[in-house]
C-alpha cells in the first residue's frame, strides 16, 4: 500500500539523478547533471520566479480577503448569511477547467493574458480554501475572548488587531501555506491566463511533450522539494507554537 | 449590519467578478453559434453529435470505477490509521502520506508516465522477475489514467475517512461488544454507518474533480476514451470553437450539480 | 431466569506499568442484590467496573460468576450489560433499534425482538418511543434507554457507571427510586459506581467504598454509616470529627475526655454531628461546656461548630433551638458515639 502511494515520487526523484538520455532502469548514477541543465534553463528560472510571485501574491490576498469575509460573518448580523457562505464556496464546486475558460473568455479583452490575470484567477480559486479554514477558527470561544477585550475598554479596531488576529495566527498561516501550495502546483487555470510568461507548471508541461526526458524529472523534483517546504515549514511553526508555554 | 457586509464585500465582489461572470459567461456563451443568438442552435448540435456522448460516458465510467477502486483501498488504510496506530503516530502517519502528493499535479502525471512506460519501473520489474516476455502497454492507456487517479483519490479519501472514524465515541463501539456484537458486527453497524460522512465526502470530491480533470487523463490516456474535459479543450485547442466548449462545459457543471445534490445530506455528520 | 449465581472477585489488581490502580480486590456480590461502589475519583472504581465487564484484562486476579471463571471472557460472551456513562446510545438508530440491539446482533427473530424491545421500553416508563431518533431525546429519556437497552438482553449481573451523574436532582431522586425498582422487579444483580454517598445509601443492599484502589469499607449503608472501618470511610461517608485515641480497658482516651470505644487495633476514633446533643438524653456521656463558634442553617437542621478545650467538633442541632455563635453551652454524647477505627 505505501509502495503504491511512493511508487511515483520515488521514480521521479531517483532519475532525476539517473546518468543516462531516459530516465528509465536499470538506474545509472547519480549525477546532477539534469539539475545544472534545468537550473541553467533561463525559461525555467524566469517560469520558478513568476510562480513565485504569483503563488505568494494569490495566498496573500486571499488570506486577505477571507479574513476580512470571515471576520464580517462571524461577527455580525446579516441577512442570508447561509446565501452569502455558500456564493464564497461555490467554486469550490466547479471544475477550474471551466473557471479557467470562463475567466479566459471574459476578462482578457480588459486585463490580458499575463501573471497579473493568473494571481487573479488563484484568488478566486483559493478564497473558499482561505475562508473554511479561518471561518472555523472563529467561534464562540474566539468569541468570548473578544467580549472580555471590549469589556475592558478596546474599540473594535484594537480588538481585531490585539486579540482577533493573534488568536487566528496559527490558521492564517494554514490558509496562507494551503493558498501558496496550491497555486504553486496548479495548471489548468494558469495555462488559460499565462500569455508570454508562463507559470512553472505551464513550462514543465511544455517540457513533457518532447517525452520522457531527465531534466523535466530534475524540474518536477525542484517542484516538489518547494511544496514540502512550505509544508514542512508550516508545521515546524504550528508545532513550535503548540509547545510554547501558554501567554 | 453595515459593517459585516462591507467587511464581506471585497471578497464577494471578487468572486463575483471572477467566478460568477466568468460562469455566466460560459453558459450564455452556450446559448450562441458562430455569434448568433441566443438559442440552443449550439446544444442541439452538440446532442447530435457521437463523440459527445461517448465522452460523457467516459468520464461516468472512469469516475464510477475510480471511486470504488479507491474506496476500496483507502477505508482499509483509514480504519488501519484510525484505529491500529498508537494516537500519537497518527498525524505523522498521515503526513508521509500526504506527502508524496505535494508535487505539481502535472509532475505527478508524468511519474506515473516514467513508472509505467515500456522500459519503465513496472515493465522493468514485471520482466526482471520473468512474469513476462515483453513489454505491456501501460502507458497511455485508460488504465493508466485509472492508475493516475486511484493513486490521488486513496491519498484523498483516507483523510476524509479517518476524519470521521476517529471522531466515532469509542464507548459506542463497547457498548455494541458488551450487547453481543461479534468484530465483523460491530463494523458493519455502529462504524460504518456512522463513518459514512467521511465516505460520502470522499465520493463528492472524487465526482467534482475526476469529472473535471483535464491533465491526468491527457498526459496517461494516450488518446483512448477521451473524457468531457479533453473534449471541452480540444473544442478550444483545435477547432477554436467556443461555443461549444461553452456547452460542453455546461453539460459538465450539470453533471456535478446531480452529484452535488445526491450527496450532500450524505454528508452531514451526526453528533456521536 | 436460572437460579442466580454469585459473583465472586478474589484478588483483582491492575497495574499499568509502574502505576497501581487496584489491588487486592476480593469482594462477592450475592445474587439479586444491589451494590454501589462508592468512592473519589481515581479510587478504581470504574477500573474495576470495566475489568467486571470485559473491557479491561485484570494484571492479576479472577472473576467467577458461580462456578464458571469468566475472568477471560470477551464481553459479548459475558453475562453483564453495561449502562456507560455517557449512555453510548447509537446515533445512527431509532431508540427501538437502539434497545433491540443485542437481540439483533444474536439474530433473534423480528417477532420477538419487536415484543421484547416494547416490554423493555414500558418497563422504563417509554412506551411507543420506539420509532424516534435518539437526537430527539432528552438527558433523562436517554439515560432509560440505556437501561433497557441493556436490560432487554436479561444479563445476570448490570454494571452502572455513574448512571445518574449528568442528571439534576429532582431527576435523579427519580431515577434513583427506578433503578431499586427495576433490580427488586427482577432479582438481578446491580453493580453500580458512583461518587455521591447519599445516593449509595438510597440504593445499595451492600455499599464498597474504595479509595487509591483498595476496598477500604464494606456493608450494608447503616454499618458503613454509624460504625465506619477507617479515616478515610469515616470521612467520606458524610462529616465526622476523627480524634487521636489511645485505647485501654474498654475505652478511649482522647482530647476530650474518656470515652466508650472498644479496641479494633486502631488509634483513632471518629464522632458523628448527630451523636453530639445540646441537650442530655438517658446514656448520654457529658463532655462539658463547649464554645460555639459558627451556626449554619441547613433546611431540616442546624450545623453548629464548637470549640471544646482545644478541640474543634461539629454538632447537628435541630432546626429551631440553636444557640448562638459566642455563647457556651453544655454537649453531651450519645453513648455509642465514638467509633473507634482500625486506622
Amino acid at each position: 500500500m505505501v509502495g503504491f502511494i511512493y511508487l511515483p515520487v520515488v521514480t521521479l526523484v531517483l532519475f532525476s539523478l539517473h546518468d543516462g538520455r531516459v530516465p528509465v532502469p536499470p538506474f545509472r548514477g547519480p549525477t546532477l547533471e539534469w539539475y545544472a541543465r534545468i537550473l541553467g534553463n533561463a525559461k525555467v528560472i524566469q517560469a520558478t520566479g513568476i510562480s513565485l510571485l504569483v503563488a505568494a501574491t494569490s495566498a496573500a490576498l486571499s488570506v486577505a480577503l477571507a479574513t476580512l469575509a470571515a471576520w464580517g460573518l462571524a461577527r455580525h448580523r446579516l441577512p442570508g448569511k447561509p446565501l452569502i457562505e455558500a456564493l464564497i464556496m461555490a467554486p469550490l464546486a466547479v471544475s477550474t477547467l471551466v473557471i479557467g475558460l470562463g475567466l479566459s473568455v471574459t476578462w482578457s479583452g480588459l486585463i490580458g493574458k499575463s501573471p497579473l490575470f493568473v494571481i487573479m484567477g488563484h484568488v478566486a480559486l483559493n478564497l473558499p480554501l482561505a475562508f473554511a479554514i479561518i471561518y472555523v477558527q472563529l467561534d464562540a470561544a474566539q468569541a468570548r475572548l473578544e467580549a472580555a477585550a471590549r469589556d475592558l475598554g478596546a474599540s473594535e479596531v484594537q480588538v481585531f488587531f490585539r486579540v482577533t488576529l493573534p488568536s487566528l495566527r496559527v490558521s492564517l498561516i494554514a490558509a496562507a501555506a494551503l493558498c501558496f501550495t496550491f497555486s504553486w502546483d496548479e495548471f489548468i487555470v494558469a495555462f488559460f491566463l499565462s500569455g508570454f510568461d508562463p507559470t512553472l507548471p505551464v513550462v514543465i508541461w511544455g517540457l513533457l511533450r518532447t517525452g520522457l526526458d531527465p531534466q523535466t524529472n530534475a524540474a518536477g523534483t525542484l517542484v516538489f522539494l518547494v511544496s514540502i517546504l512550505a509544508v514542512v515549514w508550516v508545521e515546524a511553526l504550528i508545532l513550535r507554537r503548540r509547545d510554547a508555554p501558554p501567554r | 449590519m453595515a459593517r459585516g457586509l462591507a467587511l464581506a464585500a471585497p471578497a464577494l465582489i471578487w468572486t463575483a467578478a471572477f467566478f460568477v461572470v466568468p460562469v455566466a459567461a460560459i453558459l450564455w456563451l452556450s446559448l450562441f453559434q458562430d455569434g448568433e443568438g441566443p438559442g440552443l442552435a449550439t446544444f442541439q448540435r452538440m446532442m447530435a453529435t457521437g463523440f459527445v456522448w461517448t465522452a460523457l460516458w467516459n468520464s461516468v465510467w472512469l469516475t464510477a470505477v475510480v471511486t470504488v477502486c479507491a474506496l476500496l483501498l483507502a477505508y482499509p488504510l483509514a480504519a488501519a490509521i484510525a484505529f491500529r496506530v498508537p494516537e500519537r503516530w497518527q498525524r505523522l502517519v498521515l503526513m508521509l502520506i500526504v506527502l508524496p502528493f505535494w508535487t505539481s499535479y502535472v509532475v505527478r502525471s508524468y511519474a506515473w508516465l516514467l513508472v509505467l512506460a515500456p522500459n519503465g519501473v513496472v515493465n522493468a520489474a514485471f520482466m526482471g522477475l520473468g512474469l513476462i516476455e515483453a513489454p505491456l502497454k501501460l502507458s497511455f492507456t485508460t488504465a493508466a489514467t485509472v492508475m493516475g487517479f486511484v493513486h490521488f483519490f486513496t491519498m484523498l479519501a483516507t483523510l476524509t475517512i479517518y476524519a470521521s472514524l476517529v471522531q466515532i465515541n469509542p464507548r459506542l463501539m463497547m457498548a455494541a461488544r458488551d450487547l453481543g456484537a461479534g468484530s465483523l458486527q460491530v463494523f458493519v453497524r455502529v462504524v460504518l454507518p456512522l463513518s459514512m460522512p467521511g465516505v460520502a465526502a470522499a465520493v463528492f470530491l472524487i465526482v467534482v474533480v475526476t469529472m473535471g480533470d483535464y491533465i491526468t487523463p491527457q498526459i496517461l490516456g494516450g488518446n483512448n476514451d477521451l473524457v468531457l474535459p479533453q473534449t471541452i479543450m480540444m473544442q478550444i485547442l483545435r477547432r477554436n470553437d467556443q461555443e461549444m466548449a461553452a456547452v460542453l462545459s455546461v453539460l459538465l457543471m450539470v453533471v456535478v450539480a446531480i452529484a452535488y445534490l445526491a450527496l450532500a445530506r450524505r454528508m452531514r455528520a451526526v453528533p456521536t | 431466569m436460572p437460579p442466580p449465581d454469585d459473583l465472586i472477585l478474589s484478588g483483582l489488581g491492575k497495574t499499568y506499568g509502574a502505576q497501581s490502580v487496584l489491588a487486592d480486590v476480593s469482594l462477592t456480590v450475592a445474587a439479586g442484590s444491589y451494590v454501589v461502589l462508592l468512592g473519589p475519583s481515581g479510587s478504581g472504581k470504574t477500573t474495576l467496573l470495566s475489568i467486571l465487564g470485559g473491557f479491561t484484562a485484570p494484571t492479576t486476579g479472577t472473576v467467577r460468576l458461580g462456578p464458571r471463571d469468566i475472568t477471560a471472557m470477551p464481553p459479548a460472551q459475558r453475562p453483564t450489560a453495561t449502562v456507560f456513562q455517557d449512555y453510548a446510545l447509537f446515533p445512527h438508530l431509532t431508540i427501538a433499534q437502539n434497545v433491540g440491539f443485542g437481540l439483533s446482533v444474536r439474530h433473534r427473530p423480528k417477532t420477538e425482538i419487536a415484543a421484547r424491545v416494547e416490554a423493555a421500553l414500558a418497563m422504563v416508563d417509554l412506551a411507543g418511543y420506539g420509532p424516534r431518533r435518539i437526537s430527539a431525546t432528552s438527558g433523562g429519556q436517554r439515560q432509560r434507554i440505556a437501561l433497557a437497552r441493556a436490560l432487554v438482553t436479561e444479563p445476570a449481573i448490570l454494571l452502572l457507571d455513574e448512571p445518574l451523574g449528568a442528571l439534576d436532582l429532582n431527576l435523579r431522586r427519580q431515577m434513583q427510586a427506578e433503578l431499586r425498582r427495576l433490580q427488586q422487579a427482577e432479582g438481578r444483580s446491580f453493580i453500580h459506581v458512583t461518587h455521591d454517598q447519599e445516593e449509595a445509601m438510597a440504593l445499595a443492599d451492600q455499599i464498597v467504598i474504595m479509595n487509591r484502589g483498595r476496598i477500604e469499607d464494606l456493608g450494608p449503608p447503616e454499618q458503613v454509616y454509624t460504625r465506619p472501618r477507617t479515616r478515610f470511610s469515616a470521612g467520606f461517608m458524610g462529616e465526622s470529627t476523627l480524634l487521636p485515641a489511645r485505647f485501654a480497658d474498654g475505652a478511649a482516651e482522647t482530647a476530650i475526655g474518656r470515652l466508650p470505644a472498644a479496641d479494633l487495633g486502631g488509634c483513632s476514633i471518629a464522632i458523628r454531628p448527630e451523636s453530639l446533643r445540646l441537650a442530655a438524653q438517658p446514656g448520654d456521656i457529658p463532655l462539658g461546656r463547649a464554645q460555639i463558634t459558627a451556626r449554619s442553617f441547613q433546611g431540616s437542621h442546624a450545623t453548629l461548630t464548637l470549640r471544646l478545650g482545644d478541640t474543634p467538633l461539629a454538632l447537628r442541632a435541630p432546626p429551631g433551638a440553636s444557640p448562638d455563635p459566642g455563647t457556651e453551652h453544655l454537649i453531651f454524647l450519645a453513648p455509642d458515639g465514638a467509633v473507634p477505627l482500625t486506622d
